[in-house]
This record gives structure tokens, C-alpha cells and sequence, in this order.
């Protein structure tokens, strides 16, 4: 008796626009999805953030409260909080359902190029341009952050908090990780400026891109370099990187407009993904799906496998005809 | 007997006393039955023989009835000689005939002692005498007659009661004066108010006709008195049974009589009713009817009214105040006797005095009788002032000063001659055999003096004559004195100071002034640079030789060997610290405790573990080999805080060290220097100024330029460079350089000479000369003017250092020293600085996407422009942009001039390789000179090609370099 053979899977891609979302609060600088990938973030460059759903595209909640444009955002596990780090050196604390600020937290010296809460939402770390990361307390009423890790030469560009371990990316081209477990610190010279930074699903590599337009896949605990994804434009600007749902791909920003998309292994570009004319800002996989966000100028667009219905998709292609 | 009341003393003891325990004893093994005996109180061994042969008497082995024993009397009955009739010559046998010892005695049937007769007798009963009584009932002609004697006895009184009956006294009065009404009825008042609690004995006697006795007291004549009350001895019943206090178990006699008995705290009431129902008033209560009733008790199926059944008692009923309220019955508990005190007191005070004569009343408070006590007698040669002598050790002393001191004082002090008793001690020695501890710090003055001095003293005591030599030693207030003068004050000084009391020195001198300002204090009593023992030595050889008045021991104290900076460094502080460290210092140093910590400032907390080099690094990267040569593993301590948040063990538990772990430098240190210096020597480059890429890229672009020179030129010229700026002008300097207009064109020169420059013969030259004036000035104009309009990608931590160093040097170049000892921090803070600047020139508007502020100085990775026109123009041509979004061009520009000084920094690195690749050099300088040429249009065109060129033929090289 033979069971008939699984057929192999063709990775899925988010090759097909569902939907874009003009979200009205200036310049897109950041998209995220929530913890269970329902909802979307999007931080504006007129000092509002705002949420969405993903599967309808309506706008749900407006934060208003930073002093600037608002540069990165995070989710709580439980969906309970956010927390938001801004060009006003305050990362502030929301309560999602009220809207409320629950915490501003203000320390750093700069502008608050990236912030995340650790897997239990009992840390919030953002990082700098004065080139410190501070772990802010969220437990307790206190204001100052419980340590400030300040190895860093240059500004920090990006960071990621895994169960244990603290990723950061510094302008001073270097990636350090921080593992708070064995107490170390492993410092891997990239020689360019980083601009995200990124663990893979399975923790074992992180995915750096830097400004010589090269994403580098490196062994964790070695350092050694696994993968170089070259192709696209990142110069100037501070542009993400992140790696598909289940590490099959490796995906990144560009300033052509595009999105690109490496076949992880092979290091082969799998696909280009037209997003517009400007520079694509900002992606965000989602956490269990095949979804894609990306941030460009104003808008935000959704891609996902497969087109979800038709009047959607011809909207989607309308929009990215014009 | 023993029980007899007249005889308390006597104590009878039943068996034989345990003998008492020894500890050490060993346990003695029981005895055998058979050999356990019984003994009487002669020692005889008792034998029980038959109740009818002789019991226990039978005596000795069956004595009974043989000759050795006793014979027992038989009775004897005949027709003849009848037992009960007694007969002429023969005796009447009685019951005591036919009784042995035992039967007589204490325990026996018919004890035969002497015992009180019952005419005297107490009515307590005697056993002994019952039982005397009972073997005369059985003797009696009708035995247990007197049964019948005592149904009907006759009421006997006791001769004690007999007597007080003639006195006048009657039952139910108590014993003692008369008193008046008033007593009286106070006591009655009392008694209504009695509270009867626990095991005392009801109250038996006739309430109502107390009442009565109240009433009729109202109206008795003032003359008349009355005997006081009857004391109701106090009954001390033992406890028995396991009820608890206050238990009344079922009294028959209540209990029968009816429920209501139960009360007992209205015991008045219930026995008034009591009496009242047992006068004839036959009430039809429930509750007296018949039926077995009590405490004890519950409620009954067939009783109808259960509310009463059980006691109620209430706290009210208790007193809760000790003291309070006073008992009525004045026995203040049960222990005390009862006592007539309150307003009886001032009656019978009257009563026993007798009559108070007229006119007088008696005091209300007796006046208390002040004791006085006499002054203590004086002794005849007491005089009333008190003279603190001088104590000193006169044999610890040279003969001179004795001498001095003796006569100072006259003959009033005795020699001392040994130990002979406590007030010929001095307090020292007291301390001493008290076991108190010294006070700490120099307790003479001859501790406080020089060694130098010491030894001289030491000199003058040891030579009998007086003043060996002049000997003049210059203390610091330059007081010249003898020897033997210096030392008598001194030792004045110090019965003054060990004493610790002001008074004159009987006969001395008075203290002089310098005796009482700072005395002179050797330099080891304090040490500033202990740290440091030469130091410290050479501060102490300074200390001398200035005591000695000599003027050149700063310079001869100080180390020769050192250089021109050390050596007036330290002769700041020596000369400072012997201001500070002025003799007071000893005297508060007896009373302060010098701290154990000081403050380091000397020393410059570093990071312990150091990234590894940067260029081997780069190296690294250039060849793709990451891993190994590219990462560093540094020891990195987290917040403890931080791990108990992320739900981890503390890695490092018990470390107090929070982050990397640094160690401590010297601050003033060569390599500290060297390590401060070292970015500044290397790249005296423009500050904050931003490029995209590292230094590799400007290795390998800037390979052409050759522009060698060593450290020290670098400084120097910069500091050339400083003092040119200043003269030409602020534009060049790095504040005032902050408009923007003048900065567009000063860049170019840098770059048209960097690029003219290139050329494999003009290498060599370079190498040896310095760069001329011009090259630098330029650098450093442009650089200035670069940073105020910066806004360019990214920016390097080189540059951040080399901003910082290039504004402390520009700030104060003369100031060498001056340098902060944090490298660290300069960071933050010229990022703070630029800050206020980033502040003005963005203004984002909340509106829908405005024309974006592109113009806002960033570090770091740029944002993208919010608009899509905008962001398109940007896009397309960085050239066609306004000047104000110039940006990319001039950061390029600016990495250009930039280039320069990185590459001058690599090329002194490489210098030492550049003989033996040279060939490569060439190489790398062509690529470069690509490469370059490729990054001018960086932003509008990928620079794709030209960079995988660069990296095919570093490829190449690499395996040239290996292979």
C-alpha cells in the first residue's frame, strides 16, 4: 500500500497585492504586525501611530501623544500594550484598548531609532542615536531604565529581543549581541553602517543589512557569514530587512521602489517585488502566514500568496499601475 | 495525735524515708521477695503468725507464749468464776487485757495518750477522742449507745466561748471596741452589697431582720454603741473535683426546694422570697414547684418555661477594675483580713483618745515628719581648693628636667616610690589597671615630635650635663629654645594635654604661645602620598629640608631623573601639601579617623577587554572571512534586575559589576595617552562628518594618496593649523563656522589636490615631508564648515572621535593634560551638542505629506523623504536638488576630504609593509582611483559593477598575498 507522495510545496510568496491603505499621517516611517499578525501599526511621520486591520483595512485607533514623527513600534505578546519609540528621545508605553500613554519614558539623548518589548512585555529596550540601548522597566514606577548599554561607538540603527538574547545593529558597523544567559557580548565588525538587523525563526542566525546594499546572513555563535544577498540599493537611508515566515527567504527594502526577495540558501533573488516609485521604508512578515507588509511614503500595502478577492486585487493593481 | 491541733510540731512518718540519691551510685538490685522483711520499731523482724496464735506479736521465732515471748491472757469463763462479775482477789478482765503494744499505740485500737479534754476542745471534732469514745460505746452495757448520747448531747460550749459570754459578748458579735451607729451601718450597707462569688459560704443568716436593725439605726441615739460585726473566719476549703470555680454541684436542699435557687447573685431576693414562702405565703410560682433543678441541669421535656433554666450571668455582674470599685465587704479579695478603716478610722482615733478638747478639731492630714540629715563631718585639714598637679614620670625624665620641675613645683609633690596606692597613680596608670582603652593619636607630646628631636632629647637625657651645645632647633614658628626649656614645657604640656583640664600649672611656666599653636609634627604622622613610597620619600626628604629653612629643597628633593613636566608637577603638589598638611593636622588626627578609601583621582576607569584591531578587521571583512577575525567575545555583566525581568539566572550572581567589567588606569599613564591620542593623531578629520562607508572603502579608494607623516607632525600641525585658524579668521574655526553659505566652496580644494595628487613618484616624496600648510588648512576649514551643515547618511564612530578631539584641541591645545578621561562619553555629548541644531531646522508638519524636511540633520541612516515627487527628484538627481538638500554631493565631497586624512592614517600603517608590496599598492591605487571615480555617482547610479570588480581583483590579490 502506498500512500501517495506529499507534493513538495512550492515556497509561498506574497507576490500578490491585497490591499494598500493610505494611512493620512505623513510619511510611513515604520509598519508592523501585531503579535498574532491581525492587526498592523503604522507609525507616522506627523506624531501619530496608528492601527489597523490587515484583513479590512480600517483604521481602528489613533495614539497620539509623541512630540515628533514616530520611528518604531512593538506589540505586546498579549496584545495589551505598545510601546513606540520617537524623533522626541521618548519611547512611550501605550495601553492599546484606551489609548492611553502608560509610561513616557525619556532618558535617551537622541532621537529613538528603534524600540521592543522582550517575549514577556516585562522589558521594553529601545535604541538611540546617541548610541545607547536602555532597558526600560516596565514593571515597576521607576523612570530610569534598568541598564543602559552603552558599548555601542555610534548611534543604534536597530535591535531584536529574542528569549535571551539582545541583537543590536550600530552605525558604527558592527552587530553586538548580547546574551544575557552567558552573560557575554559578541561583537561581529560588518564594516558599514547597519540598518536592521534580524534573528532567523529558528534563533540560530541573524540577518544584518547594511548600508554597502548587502544583506548578510551570520551564524550566531560563530559570526561566520552563511549568506551575502547583494542586488539591492541601500545607501542612505535606514531601510529593513526580515526573513520569511519559515526562513526560506530573506527579504529586503530597496530605494528603487522594489522589494527583494532571496531564495535563503541559494542566495539567488527569487523575486522583485514592485512596490513603487519612492523607496520602500519599512516590511513586516507575518508572524504564521505568507503576508507582507511594506511601507512606502504614505501608504501601506498588504501582499500576501494568493489574491484574496477579485474587486480587492483590481484595486490593488490599480494602485500600483498609477 | 499527730493531727491533733494542740500539736503541730510533731510529725509522724509512715515507712521508712527514701535514702537520699547518689549520684554516682551504682543502682542496687532490688531485694527478693523472700528476703524482704518486716521489722517492728525495735528491730525485731515481724512475723505474721495466724490471727489466733499471736499476729504479729508471736514475736521472735514463735515466741509467743513460750518464756522468751509474750504470753497473751486468755479469758476465762466458768461457773465458778464468772468473767463479768468481778470477785474478791480476782482481777475483772478488761478489753485492754487482751491487747498487745500495738494496740496501744499511736495507730492502734485504744491509743493511750493525753489529749486535750473536750470541755476545752475546740467544737472541731478529734478523732482520737472519737475513737476513744467508740471503745467505750463497745464497752458500754448497750454497745453503740453513744449514738443515742450524741443524737441527744447536750449543746456544749467551749470554756473560750463560756468565757467571752461572761465577758458580755454574745453570738453573732464580733470581738473588739463598740462602735457607733454608723459603723454599723455602714457594714450593713456592705453587706446588702455583697457580691458573693465562687466557693464562699452562703450566707445562712436573717437578711430581713438586718433590714430591720437598718431602719430602726436610722433613729438609734447618738450614745448608744454596738459591737462590731462578726468576722466570718475565712474558709480555706480546699478544691475538689475537676469543676470548675464557681461550680455549685446539685444541693439536694435547693435543688428540692425549687429552680430559683439557681441565682445565686441575687442571692438577697431569693432568700427573702425564700423566707417569705417558709413563713406560709404559699406563692403559685412555676419555678418552686418540685422537681430536681440546678446548674447541672437542663430543661426538662415537661417544663414549660425553659428561660430561666440556665444561668445567665453577665459581665456587669463582675467587677472588671482591680482596685476600683472597693468590695463591699471590704475583704479586698479573700486574702486579705478585713479591715475597719475609711471613716471608722477617724471615729476610733477619736474613741481611743478620749474626748477632743473645744475648739479643736482633728487634723484632716497628718504633717509628715521631714527627715533631716546632718552635714558630714569635715575632716580638720580640709581645704576647699583643688591644685591639678603635673604627673610626671620622673624617672623617665632627664635629671635636668626633674630638676626644673621640681623646683617649678616646689616640695609639694613626694617622689614617687613605687606602687603604694591608687591616688599616688596617675590617671594613665588607672586607665591601665581599669582595663580602659587609650585614646588614640599621639597622647604625648613626645610622640608628636620629629625623630630628630626625639633623638636629641634622648641625647640630652642621656648626658647628665645640662645643654650639651646650643643645639638650636628651628621649629617651623622659628622659636629658638633651650633644650631643657623646650623639654620642661613640653612635659607641662603634656600633664596638660594627658589631663585634659584646664588650670594653671602650679609654679611653671605659663604655656607659651608656641606650645599652644600647632606644635611641630614629624611627616609620618600623615603621609599624602602614601600610595606612592618613593614619592612619599622625597616628599619627606622636601618636609625636612624646609624645616632646616632651606630654600632650594624643592628642587633637591625631586628626582633628577624625572622630566621637565613630572618635576613640576610634583613640586606644585609638595609645596601644596606641605601648606595643607600643616602640623594641626596631628592634633585633629587624634580625633578623626583618616579615611580608608580616597578617592582615585588619578586613575581613569577603562574597559577591561579591548575590541580587537580594527584593521585586521577590516581586512577580514574586505576578504569575506567573517567569523573568527571579525567577532569579539567580551565578558558583559547584565543588570541583575534586567535577568530576573527576562525570566534568566543572573549569569554572573554576587558580581557588583554592571556591564563591561573595566579596570583602573593610571590617569597621567604613557599608554593612556597614546590611546587618547592615537585617533587624534590618525585622523585629524573633519568632525561629525558623515560617510556612508567605512574606512575600507577609503582604503581602497584612497591608495593614491601617500600623504605620510608620524603622530607628532600630525599634532603639530594641527596645532599650526589652530593658531593659523585663529589669525585667519573664525570662518576656519569650528564654532563660529556655522553658516552654511561659506560652506559650499572650501571643499573642492581638498579634493582637486588630492586628486591631482596621485602618481607613483610622488609617494615617495610625500612620505619624508609633511603636507603643506595649505592642505591642512583647507582640511580643516572645510571639515568645520561641513559639520554645521552636515546632513549626510551616516556617520562614523571614527569621525565622532575625531570631532570630539578635534574640539578639545581646537578648545585648549596649550592644555595637554586637561584631557577627559572618558572617551565614551565625548560621545553622546557632541551628538548632544548637534542635537539643539536638528531641533530648528525640522519642522514636520502633521498634514498630509508637506514638502519633506530633508534639510534635517541626521546621523545615522537617513529617513526616506515622505513625498513621492520629492522623493522622486531626490531619486533621480541629487545634483538638481536646491542647495539646501545638497546634501548627497557634498557628504560626498566631504568623504572626499575626508579620504585624505583616512588614507594618511592607513598609509602610515602600511608603511612598514610598502616595500615588500608595493607592486600591490599600485594595484590597490588603480582600483581605488575606479572606485572613486564610480562613487561620484554614487547615488544616481548603482555602483554594482565597479564594486564586484573591486572585489574580483581583491580576490586576486588576496591570493597573491597567501599563495
Amino acid at each position: 500500500m502506498s500512500f501517495p507522495q506529499p507534493k513538495p510545496q512550492a515556497p509561498q510568496l506574497p507576490r500578490h497585492l491585497l490591499r494598500t491603505i493610505d494611512c493620512n499621517q505623513g510619511a510611513v516611517r515604520a509598519v508592523r504586525f501585531n503579535a498574532d499578525g491581525n492587526y498592523l501599526l503604522s507609525c507616522g511621520s506627523d506624531k501619530s501611530l496608528k492601527l489597523w486591520s490587515v484583513t479590512r483595512g480600517t483604521p481602528l485607533k489613533t495614539y497620539s501623544g509623541h512630540g515628533y514623527e514616530v520611528l518604531d513600534v512593538d506589540g505586546s505578546f498579549d496584545n495589551s500594550q505598545l510601546c513606540s519609540c520617537s524623533s522626541d528621545k521618548t519611547v512611550i508605553l501605550w495601553d492599546v484598548a484606551t489609548g492611553q500613554v502608560a509610561r513616557k519614558l525619556r532618558g535617551h539623548a537622541g532621537i529613538v531609532n528603534c524600540v521592543q518589548f522582550n517575549e514577556e512585555a516585562t522589558v521594553i529596550l529601545s535604541g538611540s542615536i546617541d548610541g545607547t540601548v536602555r532597558c526600560w522597566d516596565t514593571r515597576s514606577r521607576r523612570f530610569e531604565a534598568i541598564q543602559v548599554l552603552d558599548e555601542a561607538t555610534d548611534g543604534i540603527s536597530s535591535l531584536k529581543v529574542s528569549q535571551h538574547e539582545l541583537l543590536t545593529g550600530s552605525v558604527d558597523g558592527r552587530v553586538r549581541c548580547y546574551d544575557l544567559r552567558m552573560g557575554q557580548l559578541h561583537i561581529d565588525f560588518v564594516n558599514s553602517p547597519i540598518t536592521c538587523v534580524c534573528f532567523s525563526q529558528d534563533g540560530q542566525c541573524t540577518l544584518t543589512s547594511s548600508l554597502d546594499s548587502t544583506v548578510r546572513l551570520l551564524d550566531k555563535t560563530t559570526g561566520e557569514m552563511l549568506g551575502e544577498y547583494t542586488g539591492h540599493k541601500m545607501k542612505g537611508y535606514k531601510l529593513d530587512c526580515c526573513l520569511s515566515g519559515k526562513d526560506t527567504h530573506v527579504m529586503s527594502c530597496s530605494e528603487d521602489g522594489h522589494v527583494y526577495c532571496w531564495d535563503l540558501v541559494e542566495g539567488s533573488l527569487t523575486l522583485k517585488l514592485p512596490v513603487g516609485k519612492a523607496v520602500v521604508q519599512s516590511l513586516s512578515f507575518h508572524p504564521t502566514e505568507t503576508q507582507l507588509l511594506t511601507a512606502m511614503e504614505g501608504r501601506v500595502q498588504v501582499w500576501g500568496a494568493e489574491p484574496e478577492d477579485t474587486e480587492e486585487v483590481e484595486e490593488g493593481g490599480m494602485m500600483g499601475a498609477s | 495525735m499527730a493531727s491533733d491541733g494542740d500539736g503541730d510540731e510533731d510529725f509522724v512518718n509512715y515507712g521508712t524515708p527514701l535514702e537520699p540519691l547518689e549520684e554516682d551510685e551504682p543502682l542496687r538490685r532490688p531485694v527478693p521477695l523472700h528476703e524482704q522483711t518486716v521489722k517492728d520499731e525495735k528491730g525485731r523482724f515481724q512475723r505474721f503468725h495466724g490471727a489466733f496464735t499471736g499476729g504479729f506479736s508471736a514475736g521472735y521465732f514463735n515466741t509467743v507464749g513460750s518464756k522468751e515471748g509474750w504470753t497473751p491472757s486468755t479469758f476465762v469463763s466458768s461457773r465458778q468464776q464468772k468473767a463479768g462479775q468481778p470477785q474478791a482477789g480476782q482481777q475483772q478482765a478488761r478489753p485492754e487485757d487482751f491487747m498487745d503494744q500495738e494496740d496501744f499505740g499511736e495507730h492502734g485500737m485504744a491509743p493511750t495518750e493525753i489529749s486535750t479534754s473536750s470541755e476545752y476542745q475546740s467544737s472541731r471534732r478529734d478523732k482520737i477522742q472519737d475513737k476513744a469514745k467508740t471503745i467505750h460505746a463497745l464497752s458500754a452495757p448497750i454497745p453503740g449507745d453513744t449514738l443515742l448520747e450524741e443524737l441527744i448531747a447536750p449543746a456544749r460550749l467551749s470554756i473560750g466561748v463560756e468565757l467571752l459570754k461572761k465577758m458580755g459578748w454574745k453570738e453573732g458579735q464580733g470581738v473588739g471596741p463598740r462602735v457607733k451607729r454608723k459603723a454599723s451601718r455602714q457594714k450593713t450597707k456592705k453587706d446588702s452589697a455583697v457580691k458573693v462569688y465562687g466557693c464562699a459560704a452562703p450566707r445562712a443568716g436573717s437578711e430581713e431582720s438586718e433590714d430591720e436593725e437598718e431602719d430602726e439605726d436610722e433613729f438609734a441615739p447618738q450614745n448608744v454603741t454596738f459591737a462590731p460585726k462578726d468576722v466570718s473566719p475565712i474558709d480555706f476549703n480546699p478544691k475538689v473535683g475537676v469543676h470548675g470555680l464557681g461550680y455549685h454541684g446539685l444541693d439536694p436542699g435547693r435543688a428540692m426546694r425549687g429552680g430559683a435557687a439557681a441565682g445565686h447573685i441575687n442571692l438577697f431576693s431569693m432568700d427573702s422570697d425564700r423566707a417569705s414562702s417558709l413563713i406560709g405565703g404559699k406563692k403559685p410560682h412555676p419555678k418552686h414547684r418540685g422537681g430536681v433543678a440546678g446548674q447541672a441541669f437542663g430543661v426538662g421535656a415537661l417544663e414549660d418555661e425553659d428561660e430561666e433554666v440556665y444561668h445567665r450571668d453577665a459581665m456587669s455582674n463582675y467587677d472588671m477594675v482591680l482596685g476600683g470599685e472597693e468590695p463591699g465587704d471590704g475583704l479586698y479579695g479573700w486574702t486579705a483580713p478585713q479591715q475597719y478603716k475609711k471613716k471608722k478610722e477617724k471615729n476610733s482615733d477619736v474613741s481611743y483618745l478620749g474626748k477632743i478638747l473645744e475648739g479643736f478639731t482633728l487634723a484632716s492630714k497628718t504633717v509628715e515628719v521631714k527627715t533631716v540629715f546632718t552635714p558630714p563631718s569635715l575632716p580638720r585639714d580640709f581645704r576647699p581648693v583643688h591644685h591639678f598637679r603635673p604627673v610626671v614620670d620622673l624617672t623617665k625624665v632627664s635629671p635636668i628636667v626633674a630638676a626644673a620641675l621640681q623646683a617649678s613645683r616646689g616640695q609639694m609633690v613626694p617622689e614617687p616610690t613605687g606602687p603604694s596606692g591608687r591616688h599616688n597613680m596617675d590617671s594613665g596608670q588607672r586607665a591601665a589597671l581599669l582595663g580602659e582603652e587609650a585614646l588614640q593619636g599621639p597622647t604625648s607630646v613626645l610622640d608628636m615630635l620629629r625623630p630628630e628631636d626625639r633623638e636629641r632629647l634622648a641625647q640630652l637625657r642621656s648626658s647628665s650635663q645640662p645643654a650639651p651645645g646650643p643645639a638650636p632647633t628651628k621649629d617651623p614658628h622659628g622659636s629658638m629654645v633651650s633644650a631643657g626649656g623646650a623639654a620642661a614645657r613640653a612635659l607641662a604640656q603634656q600633664a596638660l594635654a594627658s589631663r585634659f583640664q584646664p588650670g594653671p600649672s602650679p609654679g611653671g611656666p605659663g604655656p607659651s604661645p608656641a606650645a599652644l599653636g600647632p606644635s611641630p609634627c614629624g611627616p609620618g604622622s600623615f603621609k599624602p602620598f602614601e600610595k606612592n613610597p618613593s614619592k612619599q620619600a622625597r616628599y619627606e626628604l622636601y618636609v625636612s629640608r624646609m624645616r632646616q629653612g632651606d630654600r632650594g629643597a624643592l628642587d633637591d628633593s625631586i628626582d633628577g631623573s624625572m622630566t621637565e613636566w613630572e618635576r613640576g608637577r610634583e613640586r606644585e603638589e609638595f609645596s601644596r601639601s606641605a601648606l595643607l598638611y600643616r602640623p594641626s593636622g596631628s592634633f585633629l588626627s587624634s580625633r578623626f579617623t583618616s579615611a580608608k578609601h580616597t578617592d582615585d583621582l588619578d586613575s581613569v576607569e577603562v574597559p577591561r577587554d579591548q575590541e580587537g584591531d580594527e584593521d585586521d578587521k577590516q581586512a577580514a571583512v574586505k576578504m569575506k572571512m567573517f567569523g573568527k577575525l571579525t567577532r569579539d567575545s567580551l565578558e558583559w555583566h547584565p543588570d541583575p534586575l534586567l535577568c530576573k525581568r527576562f525570566n534568566l539566572p543572573d549569569p554572573y550572581p554576587g558580581s557588583g559589576i554592571v556591564g563591561l567589567p573595566t579596570v583602573k588606569r593610571d590617569r597621567f599613564s604613557v599608554f593612556n595617552f597614546l590611546t587618547v591620542a592615537e585617533p587624534t593623531a590618525a585622523a585629524p578629520a573633519a568632525p561629525a562628518l558623515p560617510e556612508p562607508t567605512k574606512r575600507s572603502r577609503w582604503d581602497s579608494t584612497n591608495k593614491k594618496e601617500k600623504t605620510e607623516e608620524d603622530p607628532l607632525g600630525d599634532f603639530l600641525s594641527t596645532a599650526r593649523s589652530q593658531a593659523s585658524a585663529a589669525q585667519g579668521g573664525p570662518t576656519s574655526t569650528e564654532p563660529s563656522s556655522t553658516d552654511p553659505a561659506a560652506a559650499t566652496d572650501p571643499p573642492a580644494e581638498p579634493d582637486t589636490k588630492t586628486k591631482d595628487a596621485p602618481g607613483s613618484d610622488e609617494e615617495e616624496e610625500e612620505e619624508e615631508e609633511r603636507p603643506s600648510m595649505d592642505l591642512f588648512k583647507a582640511v580643516f576649514a572645510s571639515s568645520s564648515d561641513e559639520k554645521s551643515s552636515s546632513s549626510s547618511s551616516s556617520e562614523e564612530e571614527d569621525d565622532d572621535e575625531e570631532d570630539k578631539d578635534e574640539g578639545e584641541r581646537l578648545a585648549g591645545a596649550g592644555s595637554l593634560f586637561n584631557i577627559t578621561p572618558s572617551v565614551k562619553s565625548a560621545t553622546p555629548s557632541s551628538t548632544a551638542a548637534v542635537l539643539p541644531a536638528l531641533a530648528v531646522t525640522v519642522k514636520p508638519d502633521p498634514d498630509a505629506a508637506p514638502p519633506p524636511p530633508q534639510e534635517e540633520e541626521e546621523f545615522g541612516p537617513k529617513l526616506p523623504p515622505p513625498s513621492a515627487a520629492l522623493s522622486a527628484a531626490a531619486g533621480e538627481s541629487s545634483r538638481c536638488l536646491p542647495p539646501k538638500q545638497e546634501k548627497p554631493t557634498r557628504s560626498k565631497e566631504k568623504h572626499k576630504a575626508k579620504k585624505q586624512h583616512k588614507h594618511k592614517k592607513d598609509k602610515k600603517k602600511k608603511k612598514q609593509k610598502k616595500h615588500k608590496h608595493k607592486g600591490k599598492e599600485k594595484e590597490k591605487k588603480k582600483k581605488s582611483r575606479k572606485s572613486d571615480s564610480s562613487s561620484e555617482g554614487e547615488e544616481d547610479a548603482p555602483g554594482q559593477v565597479s564594486t564586484e570588480e573591486l572585489l574580483q581583483r581583491l580576490k586576486n590579490i588576496r591570493s597573491k598575498e597567501v599563495w
